[in-house]
Formats: C-alpha cells, sequence, structure tokens
C-alpha cells in the first residue's frame, strides 16, 4: 500500500477570494483511516486553517457532510483506501451556499424543517395525570423508518430539484412530516396537507430518487414523498366528492 | 493586500449548469426515464395516423403500411420500443416504492407489488397481439 | 393558511396514462412498429382492423390507448423542461404548450375514433 495519497480541498474564504479554489495535500494513507481523519490530520499538521464542521465521527450526528469526488458522503463514515490510489477530491455539500472552506449555509434547511411543523399535533392534549399515550410496536413501525433521520443534508445534496429551485422543501424535511403525520399519537394530518400540498411541497418532486440513494439512514425520503403523493390525491379526491366534509 | 469587508457575504453559489444530469450515471438515467414520455407520444401520434389510415379505407392503410416499412420509420420505432420498455421497467419497479403496503404490521416486500404488474403485462400483451394475430 | 394545490389532478392523470404506457404501448409498438412492417408476424387484414377498431369496446378501447398516454407525455415533458432547460419562470407558457397539447390530441383522437366506419 501506498503511503500517502492527495487529499484535494476547497478552500473559499470570503474575505479574500471571489471564487473558491483547489488546495492539494499529501496526507498518511492508513488502512483505518477516513475522510475525516485525512481532514484532522491537514488541520492539526499542515495548515490549522481549514475549517470543516464533524461531532460525533461515527454517522450520527450528521455534521460531516462532504461530497467525496462528487458523491455526497458521511466524511466519517468514507474510508480513504477505497479511493486509493487517488486524488480524492472534498468539496463543501453542493446545493448550498459556501460559507468558508468546507463550511455551507444551511438556514434554509433549518427553516424548511420548521415550515412543515415536525411536533405532535393535537386537537387536545392529554394531561399528564391520565398517563401516557400508548403506542404499540406496530404502530411504532409505520413511521420508524422516517424517524433515523439525521439531518446530515446528504439528500439535499443529491436532489437535483433542490438545486434548480431552491425553493423547493426537499426530501428531509418532507420525510419528517411523513413521521408525524404516520405517528399514531399525531392529529395534525390535516394541517400539514395545507402545507406539503404546495408546489413548493411534495409536488416539486419528480421521484429522481437519488436521496434514498444517498441517505446514510436508510430512511427512503423518496419513497416517504411519493406515498405522501398518494395521501394527497386521496384527500383532494375526497375534497371533490364531498366538499361538505369538515377539516 | 486583502481588503477585508464589514460584512461578510451569506454565502457562494454557483447556477446549476444546464447539463447537471450528464455529471453522474443516476441522474442520466432518471433524464432518459423523464425522456421515454416523448416516444409515448411518438406513439400516440403513429396510432392516429393510422386511424386517419383505417378511415380513408384500404388503399390508405396499405400506403401506412408502407410508410411503416421506410427504414428511418423502422429504426425510429426500434428505438421507440427501447424507451417504451425502459419506461414499463422502471414503472413497475417503482410503484412498490409508492405504496406502503402492510400486512399484519410487516411491510410487503417489494417484489410481492412489482411482480403482479409484470405478470398484467405479459398477459395483456398476449392477448392484444392474439387479437390482433388471430381475431 | 395555503390554498391546496390542484396538482394532484394532472398527477391522477399522469399516473394513469404511465400505466397505460406501461402495459399496453410496448406490445403495439412491437407489432405494429417492428414485427408486422419487418414480416415477422402477418400483419393483420384491413377489414379485421376495422371490425376490431370500429367495435364500441374497440373505440373505448383506442380512446383510453390515445389519451392517457398523452396526458401522461403533458406532466413528464412539462418536468423536464424545467428540470432540463431551467424554465420554471416561463411555467404558464410550459403548462399551456404541455397540457394544451394533451388536449388538442384527445380531441383528435376522439375525433378521428368517432369517424371510424
Amino acid at each position: 500500500m501506498a503511503e500517502q495519497i492527495a487529499l484535494e480541498v476547497t478552500r473559499f474564504s470570503p474575505e479574500r477570494d471571489k471564487t473558491p479554489s483547489i488546495q492539494s495535500f499529501d496526507v498518511p494513507l492508513r488502512k483505518e483511516w477516513v475522510v475525516l481523519d485525512a481532514l484532522n490530520y491537514v488541520k492539526d499538521k499542515v495548515d490549522g486553517s481549514l475549517s470543516f464542521r464533524w461531532s460525533c465521527r461515527m454517522g450520527v450526528c450528521g455534521s460531516c457532510g462532504m461530497m467525496v469526488n462528487g458523491e455526497p458522503k458521511l466524511t466519517c463514515a468514507t474510508f480513504l483506501t477505497d479511493y486509493a490510489p487517488g486524488p480524492v477530491r472534498v468539496e463543501p455539500l453542493k446545493n448550498f451556499p459556501v460559507r468558508r472552506d468546507l463550511i455551507v449555509e444551511i438556514t434554509d434547511f433549518l427553516e424548511k424543517l420548521s415550515k412543515v411543523k415536525p411536533w405532535l399535533i393535537r386537537d387536545k392534549e392529554k394531561a399528564p395525570s391520565e398517563g401516557e399515550y400508548l403506542q404499540s410496536p406496530e404502530q411504532l413501525e409505520t413511521f420508524r423508518q422516517y424517524s433515523m433521520c439525521i439531518n446530515c443534508l446528504l439528500c439535499y445534496a443529491a436532489c437535483p430539484v433542490y438545486g434548480l429551485d431552491p425553493l423547493f422543501a426537499g426530501p428531509a424535511a418532507l420525510a419528517l412530516a411523513q413521521r408525524y403525520n404516520m405517528d399514531s399519537r399525531d392529529e395534525g394530518k390535516s394541517e400539514r396537507l395545507d402545507i406539503l400540498s404546495q408546489h413548493d411541497g411534495i409536488w416539486g418532486c419528480t421521484f429522481v430518487g437519488d436521496c434514498t440513494q444517498v441517505c446514510p439512514k436508510h430512511v427512503d425520503p423518496a419513497g416517504a414523498i411519493q406515498q405522501y403523493k398518494l395521501t394527497a390525491t386521496q384527500e383532494w379526491v375526497k375534497s371533490l366528492l364531498m366538499p361538505w366534509g369538515g377539516k | 493586500m486583502a481588503t477585508y469587508t464589514s460584512y461578510p457575504p451569506k454565502g457562494y453559489r454557483v447556477r446549476m449548469s444546464t447539463y447537471w444530469w450528464l455529471g453522474r450515471w443516476p441522474y442520466l438515467k432518471f433524464i432518459l426515464r423523464e425522456i421515454s414520455s416523448v416516444f409515448v407520444a411518438w406513439f400516440v401520434i403513429e396510432t392516429l395516423l393510422q386511424i386517419n389510415a383505417l378511415i380513408d379505407g384500404p388503399e390508405a392503410w396499405l400506403e401506412m403500411q408502407d410508410f411503416f416499412t421506410n427504414p428511418i420509420v423502422i429504426a425510429l420505432n426500434v428505438i421507440s420500443l427501447f424507451f417504451v420498455v425502459f419506461h414499463a421497467i422502471t414503472w413497475f419497479n417503482l410503484a412498490p416504492k409508492a405504496m406502503a403496503v402492510r400486512v399484519g404490521g410487516k411491510r410487503v416486500p417489494g417484489i410481492l407489488i412489482a411482480g403482479p404488474q409484470y405478470v398484467a403485462w405479459v398477459i395483456v400483451s398476449a392477448a392484444v397481439a392474439w387479437l390482433l394475430l388471430h381475431g | 393558511m395555503h390554498k391546496r394545490s390542484n396538482e394532484p389532478f394532472v398527477w391522477l392523470l399522469f399516473s394513469a396514462g404511465g400505466v397505460v404506457a406501461a402495459l399496453l404501448i410496448p406490445i403495439h409498438l412491437f407489432l405494429f412498429g417492428v414485427a408486422f412492417p419487418l414480416g415477422w408476424l402477418n400483419a393483420p387484414s384491413y377489414d379485421s382492423v376495422l371490425a376490431l377498431a370500429g367495435s364500441p369496446i374497440g373505440r373505448a378501447y383506442l380512446f383510453v390507448l390515445c389519451m392517457l398516454p398523452l396526458f401522461h407525455w403533458a406532466h413528464r415533458f412539462r418536468y423536464t423542461l424545467y428540470d432540463g432547460l431551467q424554465i420554471k419562470h416561463l411555467d404558464e407558457l410550459v403548462n399551456t404548450l404541455c397540457y394544451g397539447g394533451a388536449i388538442v390530441g384527445t380531441i383528435i383522437a376522439g375525433y378521428l375514433i368517432w369517424r371510424i366506419p
């Protein structure tokens, strides 16, 4: 095995640069190293100004999403040796504005996340003295997959619709909305339908399906969105046939 | 000497290239799938031309059959056939994703939803072929 | 609150058209576009095609075969124009061309099928 591998990293300092550029570093090629290890090596030993987000280094926090050789990846879960002999190109997550080096602006996503009302909505809250909301394992299973999202935004980097139209709600937000819609304790389906059944909601999605392919937690946002298209259509037909039906 | 701005801009954005779909194989497959709709529309146009010939009588019908033997038309139809079959296969395979069917609390595996569609495809195609060849 | 979009209507047409296109068009295209012209199979005579097409079921079948795939094309092509050519800002023009085209095609189909002797 070669001793080293070239790491090509995007550098961008908004105070100095008009456009990002690529800088190449030679990092050790260790068989147990992931791309994140290589980035930290550069920051520790070579250039302390290299800026990037990371936290748990084990694939549960969703902080370290970046483009590795053009594919959205969690850098803590991507082995260097998979790219030998290299070079490995690390770029900031696609479809988001770049703040500095490998750091992107994710405010847009955070706004969309709160827009879909990702919390249990109930007509009447149960008082704590009345006990817990009971939920069977089968009921949990209907939405458990959609609750596994770690907000790593790899799906947004993969989604061409989001890249073309920043108003699109995006895979993770829509999957999270489904997570609450399918939760047996939730009574907010109708409220969310108003928000989701918009052109920048589910109807912008053209089922490219790449979001599901890149998701590290197997959330399957594409499936969630298509299922919701069916639900929204059923509700539309119902409202057409029974316009007098209350919400 | 670098000039420093008081407020750093909120981020550097690139406009997505018109050829974004050539960048990755999943994107190209997606666009090919969407382009198949054009060949679907071409089939409808061909069908309307055939119905028109049917109305005009046996000579017009024979002329239409001649038109279909034109090498360019055959080539176009072969390409269309590939795209239409590509549409059918991607359509049947994507259907299970859009339907979360649960039986007894467990999700029905995708193949049990895609499979019957393929069977229906074969049966319907056989029926149409039989009608046209023997009817 | 936002008014719910009427997109489900065109999506239903798109889905129905997709099913019809997937199940029926391959065999039709294979027979009329490849097998009959190349002589692999015997083409049906004018009279037998007329008998099939002129029957009430035949007319209904032909209408469905023409109308639904057209709306499938209209919806899919509309989004391809948005994603491919990035002309979402021209959406009124795109919608008119696509769905309008499908409506015109449907009217032509209806008229021709009605005129089958």
